[in-house]
């Protein structure tokens, strides 16, 4: 809260909310009633922000694992809906908290991870370059209790090309070469 | 080599994260080197040379960022001056910041206190997108180094002070527009503002914003090392620089990569990107520039250059340099059927032609994904789009509208085709139920 101006502490509406549902696995009434009193706001006008915004769960969610894969154009092109498949096969419908109560699954809109697609967010994290396989892989060895690696299930770094990347190969950009002081900017004025 | 750029011209030497992302790491790569002279020079000296880079803004409108920049108030009158830096990444095929954000935090810091230098402000906020947990825990990671080196903060070396703060959404695409993304971090709802008063007027708070895109931001501090010519060297001109590119769908290495402007579409695809899936030959259509641009055809996608002069004159545009490729076994329709619920989704409901024009045009579109509608639909469809473009606040309303046209433009026969084989042999009233969503 202290990161914004002393009459402005509305603005930590959302990182407060995503603490709560951080802590509590969803947001409830009571929580948002809570934060409208520290923050001096109406309540409805925490609910308002609450259920604009999709991330907020105002319901609970699957305790062990929120899968919410990606299914706009460019993740679709790359198969989605076979991961949205194999969800449907594992968990159950799409929006519901499984029998056993420790899975959910939803379609989003585009996470912004593209070309690594198809990829879910599970809990946190991005798990990226995905196959039915590989999410079947992840969501049992959830089902397990373990916490898979995220990042790519193809086994590429980031976002390079999948045999490696073609560009800043150069070492003279790493070699420190870089740090040594520039004496003079280009366009510099004279000194006065 | 591969592409148009050399090595030794990238900014984003970390771009795919096999170096250190961490303070020391990022020195050795050249950031935070002769800040302070950049400081010395002055104000004015850093919006000339920003300005005569021609560094265009990267979040997609590209306007000029130097001439951005000059619109704030000379004077710090009563209100405090902001920086906002919009890292709400959510154009679908869009997936550059992030790289800046996870593997080049510094660079973007080094920009932030020379942006905020420049335009008077002491304070700054980023505002990520609430989905990258990963990239927000490493950017307050590297905030806390720069403050704890004295890069940032009170009193810190460069002799400016400067406050610079992590803020985060929550899932909205529409917060990406800087309005509404101002009224985000505000506390409320992201629904874009009225224009004007621009936020160089009144912005985050009531007091003089200014909101860059990432990119722009974390270009500065490289381009007043090593020169606004050095940078206006590269593309063509009116598009100059770098630019960070991400491309996805059939292609078959899907990347992010760095290259000049101007390149041709179809050496970035072969070079960087092995090519289309199935060969060139295979290829059907490209979205040039994130979802929200019109797609071109093949034949297009041999002459085009990646740049804002070029696409536009296609009828589509630049963007954010995502680029999307379709190949012949996509099914267009249900492509752009997709994105059209994307916009359906991601309406803020603000405005009504597109509150209900984004899903009417998604449920008619669905519709035509089957082939179950009339012909005159079509036309129909089109006279909504056209209705709903240019008739809303934000750009949204655009960027709902722009694809369907796109796809119309381009491919009208196609969906024709499909009406015509789902009408035969099937018993056909005429206008027993168009559009009568």
């Amino acid at each position: 809260m202290t990161k914004y101006p002393e009459a402005r502490k509305q603005s930590a509406v959302i990182p407060i909310l995503w603490l709560v549902q951080k802590q509590e696995g969803w947001v409830s009434e009571p929580a948002i009633r809570a934060i409208a009193d520290l923050l001096g706001m109406p309540k409805i006008r925490v609910l308002e922000v609450a259920t604009f915004y999709t991330m907020f769960m105002l319901e609970p969610v699957g305790k062990t694992a929120l899968i919410q894969v990606c299914g706009t154009t460019p993740c679709m092109l790359r198969g989605s809906l076979e991961l949205m498949e194999v969800c449907k096969a594992e968990i159950g419908a799409k929006d519901q908290v499984s029998a056993d109560g420790h899975f959910t699954w939803q379609e989003m809109e585009c996470l912004g991870a593209c070309a690594n697609a198809p990829m879910a967010q599970i809990n946190d994290y991005y798990y990226e370059d995905l196959t039915p396989e590989s999410l079947k892989g992840i969501i049992e060895a959830f089902r397990r209790g373990e916490t898979p690696k995220p990042g790519s299930y193809a086994g590429r770094h980031s976002s390079e090309p999948a045999d490696g990347a073609l560009t800043l190969t150069d070492p003279s950009l790493f070699d420190g070469s870089r740090a040594k002081p520039i004496t003079a900017l280009p366009n510099a004025k004279a000194p006065a | 080599m591969v592409g148009i750029l050399a090595d030794k011209d990238r900014i984003f030497t970390n771009l795919y994260g096999f170096h250190d992302w961490g303070l020391e790491g990022a020195k050795s790569r050249g950031c935070w080197n002769a800040t302070r002279e950049i400081l010395q020079q002055g104000r004015d000296w850093i919006i000339d040379n920003v300005k005569a880079s021609g560094l265009r803004g990267r979040g997609g409108a590209g306007f000029s960022t130097g001439l951005k920049w000059s619109f704030m108030p000379k004077e710090v009158g009563a209100r405090p001056h902001y920086l906002v830096v919009n890292a709400d990444e959510s154009e679908p095929g869009t997936c550059k910041d992030r790289e800046i954000l996870r593997h080049d935090p510094h660079l973007l810091i080094e920009g932030c206190l020379i942006a905020s230098f420049a335009m008077q402000a002491h304070a700054a906020y980023i505002y990520l997108r609430g989905e990258y947990v990963r990239e927000r825990e490493v950017m307050e990671e590297a905030v806390r180094q720069a403050y704890e080196a004295k890069l940032i903060g009170k009193d810190n070396v460069h002799g400016w002070d400067f406050d610079l703060y992590i803020h985060h959404g929550a899932g909205a695409y529409i917060c990406g527009e800087e309005t509404a993304l101002l009224e985000s971090l505000e506390g409320k709802k992201g629904q874009p503002r009225l224009k004007p008063p621009f936020p160089a007027g009144a912005g985050l708070y009531g007091c003089p914003t200014t909101v860059n895109n990432v990119e722009s931001i974390a270009v500065t501090g490289t381009i007043l090392r090593r020169g606004a010519a050095w940078f206006a060297g590269i593309g063509r001109a009116n598009n100059t620089g770098t630019k960070l590119m991400c491309i996805s769908g059939h292609v078959n290495k899907p990347c992010n990569v760095e290259e000049a402007m101007s390149i041709p579409l179809k050496q970035l695809l072969e070079e960087h990107c092995g090519g289309v899936r199935g060969g060139w030959g295979n290829l059907k259509a490209v979205i040039p520039g994130g979802s929200s641009v019109p797609m071109i055809p093949a034949e297009q996608c041999e002459t085009a250059l990646m740049d804002f002069d070029s696409l536009r004159e296609l009828r589509s545009g630049l963007g954010t340099a995502a680029v999307i490729v379709m190949d012949k076994s996509t099914d267009l329709v249900r492509a752009i059927a997709r994105l059209a619920y994307f916009y359906k989704h991601e309406s803020c409901g603000q405005c009504t032609p597109c509150r209900e024009g984004t899903g009417w045009m998604w449920r008619v579109m669905e519709r035509m994904v089957r082939g179950d509608a009339e012909m005159k639909e079509i036309d129909l469809l089109l006279d909504v789009a056209s209705q709903v473009e240019g008739h809303t606040i934000c750009a949204l309303g655009d960027a709902a509208a722009w694809p369907i046209q796109g796809l119309f433009r381009h491919f009208r026969p196609e969906v024709e085709a499909r009406i015509t084989s789902y009408r035969a042999g099937k018993p056909h009233v005429q206008g027993h139920a168009i559009a009568a969503e």
